[in-house]
């Protein structure tokens, strides 16, 4: 680490680039989109920033606050299923041997490296009425059917008359099933990285001092690994929270997240007064949650200290 | 000389060898891979309209018919270039960040790591909208008559502007491992600050600059909310290509595109686990 008072030249040959760039092309834009919050249409294409404060006044709206309200469940909802599937498969990266744990670790982040357009498309075969999950489903009812009869409970129709197709496309469902699958891989590696510092010993003296498998896992496993699980949470229900290709593809117009509602001020409403002011609530409601994170960072490291 | 071997008896923590954890594991395998390798069948479905729902032969003619699409190729092609600048940009700016924060102790330096690090964090549907709102404020907006690739340049902006803090990231993580006493042991042979970076730092850097780029790279090419808000027209890249072809209607041709690209990025993942190697000590 070099103190930068004798090296100021150098200092601003590789700060200057990076802070030119990030100004102009990052901060600049925020700006514009932070005046325009406060602007009105004066024509179709100018305008003009009278700050006015009736976009954020909209936002209170009920088909917007239901719009809000929507987003926020499916992003919480999607994260918790991230959560309760990723934590598992973390588990078991974790402490597998070490040959197999990084093509395990591969293996979950090959995905991830695919087109996320693309991935979200491939989804559109598989939930479809008569896509492959529906398939599956088609298939096990008709052997669980079999089993019924064979076993002669065919006659009570335990399961109703015939197969009905899921409808997934179009709904909250599929949309959840959608952000899950994308963002999978986020929610595993927090949890793998927190699990794979663990110390393992402190498992054991839990084991030793007459604990079950059940209580070790609750009372040790998981609070230590809760800043991964913290971690993973948050980033998974950031992008979540704002999705656009999701809800687009695989809600079909009928499961609007913020960021459709955001692509139709500027794309085809032409609002853009109102479109840069959700844009900023939904980068305040990230702010705030990254800043409850870092909060808890602190207060954890405190307690640590004490 | 019989050896002891520990891993045939599973101890109460071997979490990964408890069948309810592996068929956890194994099904959410399946739940990942299942609708890619879905993808890649039915690109060889040989069915002319909504080719997704019965398979109907193979074929590999939709391979044949993307690469005819002209258009989709111009896409593809609009990608690689976008690609190809900003990793190439991406990477310098990222180094020269990597270096400052590593190097450089300064007031406003959490200010400064933050404002680099948000990029990364905030989300891509108001990094979209603000650079469009930009671009349009500007008057740069291209309306088609700019020569390609110059038309490129918003996208190739944006693409720069939220993949470079990925790189830079990367790359400091690389220069956490330099040892210092090499630059002063140059140092103390008469070198001169430039020569140590050239010929000390530089090396050392490599894989983290590799790494970095390809990072770029895939970020580059797999980007599409971005793209979509920051690009005119005429500048139409291959996922935004893909967006309106689905959009449209879903063909076999959409998915034998999407295969090749698939096909690419593995590729690419593999060059990039050849430089890194794969850490098995982490």
């Amino acid at each position: 680490m070099q103190d930068i008072r004798n090296r100021l030249g150098v200092f601003f040959a590789f700060s200057g680039p990076t802070l030119l760039w990030l100004i102009l092309f990052f901060v600049v834009p925020l700006g514009i989109i932070w005046l325009y919050s406060f602007g009105e249409n004066v024509s179709l294409t100018r305008i003009e920033t009278t700050w006015t404060l009736d976009n954020y006044r909209r936002m209170l709206e009920p088909e917007i606050i239901e719009l809000m309200r929507r987003s926020l469940w499916l992003a919480f909802v999607s994260t918790l299923v991230c959560l309760l599937v990723g934590f598992p498969m973390a588990l078991v990266i974790a402490t597998a041997s070490h040959g197999a744990k990084p093509w395990l670790l591969l293996l979950i982040m090959l995905p991830f490296w695919t087109n996320l357009l693309i991935r979200t498309y491939a989804l559109l075969n598989i939930l479809g009425t008569r896509g492959r999950l529906n398939d599956l489903l088609g298939w096990l009812y008709e052997r669980a059917d079999q089993l019924l009869h064979l076993i002669g409970l065919g006659r009570l129709g335990l399961l109703g008359d015939q197969f009905t197709p899921l409808k997934l496309l179009g709904t909250q469902t599929g949309v959840i099933y959608g952000i899950v699958y994308v963002s999978l891989p986020f929610a595993i590696l927090p949890i793998y990285s927190s699990l794979e510092r663990m110390d393992k010993s402190l498992l054991e003296a839990s084991m030793d001092l007459g604990a079950s498998q059940w209580q070790t896992a609750r009372h040790v496993l998981i609070p230590l690994a809760l800043p991964g699980i913290m971690t993973a949470a948050i980033i998974t229900f950031i992008p979540a929270l704002g999705q656009f290709l999701t809800p687009d593809l695989l809600g079909r117009g009928q499961v609007d997240m913020i960021a459709n509602v955001i692509e139709r001020q500027f794309k085809r409403a032409n609002d853009w007064p109102f479109g840069s002011a959700i844009s900023l609530t939904l980068l305040y409601v990230t702010f705030i949650l990254l800043a409850l994170r870092s909060f808890n960072d602190a207060a954890r490291s405190r307690r640590v200290a004490r | 000389m019989p050896r002891f071997k520990r891993s045939s008896t599973a101890g109460p923590f071997d979490y990964s060898r408890k069948p309810l954890l592996r068929i956890v594991f194994i099904l959410g395998t399946v739940f990942l891979y299942a609708p890619i390798i879905v993808l890649i069948i039915f690109s060889f479905n040989n069915s002319r309209r909504g080719g997704n729902i019965i398979w109907k032969g193979f074929t590999t003619k939709y391979y044949t018919k993307a690469f005819g699409n002209e258009e989709l190729m111009l896409a593809f092609a609009n990608s690689l270039t976008i690609a190809v600048v900003s990793t190439i940009i991406s990477v310098i700016l990222g180094a020269l960040t990597a270096i400052v924060l590593w190097r450089f102790r300064f007031p406003l330096k959490p200010m400064f790591e933050g404002l680099v690090s948000l990029p990364i964090v905030i989300p891509e549907i108001c990094m979209g909208v603000s650079l469009a709102m930009f671009f349009s404020t500007m008057g740069w907006m291209q309306t088609g008559d700019t020569a390609w690739p110059f038309n490129l340049s918003n996208i190739i902006i944006a693409h720069i502007t939220f993949s470079f803090p990925f790189a830079a990231m990367v790359i400091r993580t690389r220069l956490q491992s330099f040892n210092r006493e090499m630059e002063e042991a140059a140092k103390d042979l008469g070198a001169s600050e430039f020569r140590v970076f050239v010929d000390i730092l530089l090396p050392h850097m490599k894989p983290g600059l590799i790494a970095g780029a390809l990072l770029a790279f895939t970020l580059s090419l797999d980007d599409f909310v971005i793209t979509f808000f920051t690009s005119g027209p005429n500048t139409v890249t291959f996922p935004v290509k893909i967006y309106s072809m689905v959009r449209f209607s879903v063909t076999p041709e959409i998915n034998a595109a999407s295969t090749v690209l698939i096909i690419m990025t593995l590729l690419l993942t593999f060059i990039a686990l050849r430089y890194q190697r794969i850490d098995t000590t982490p």
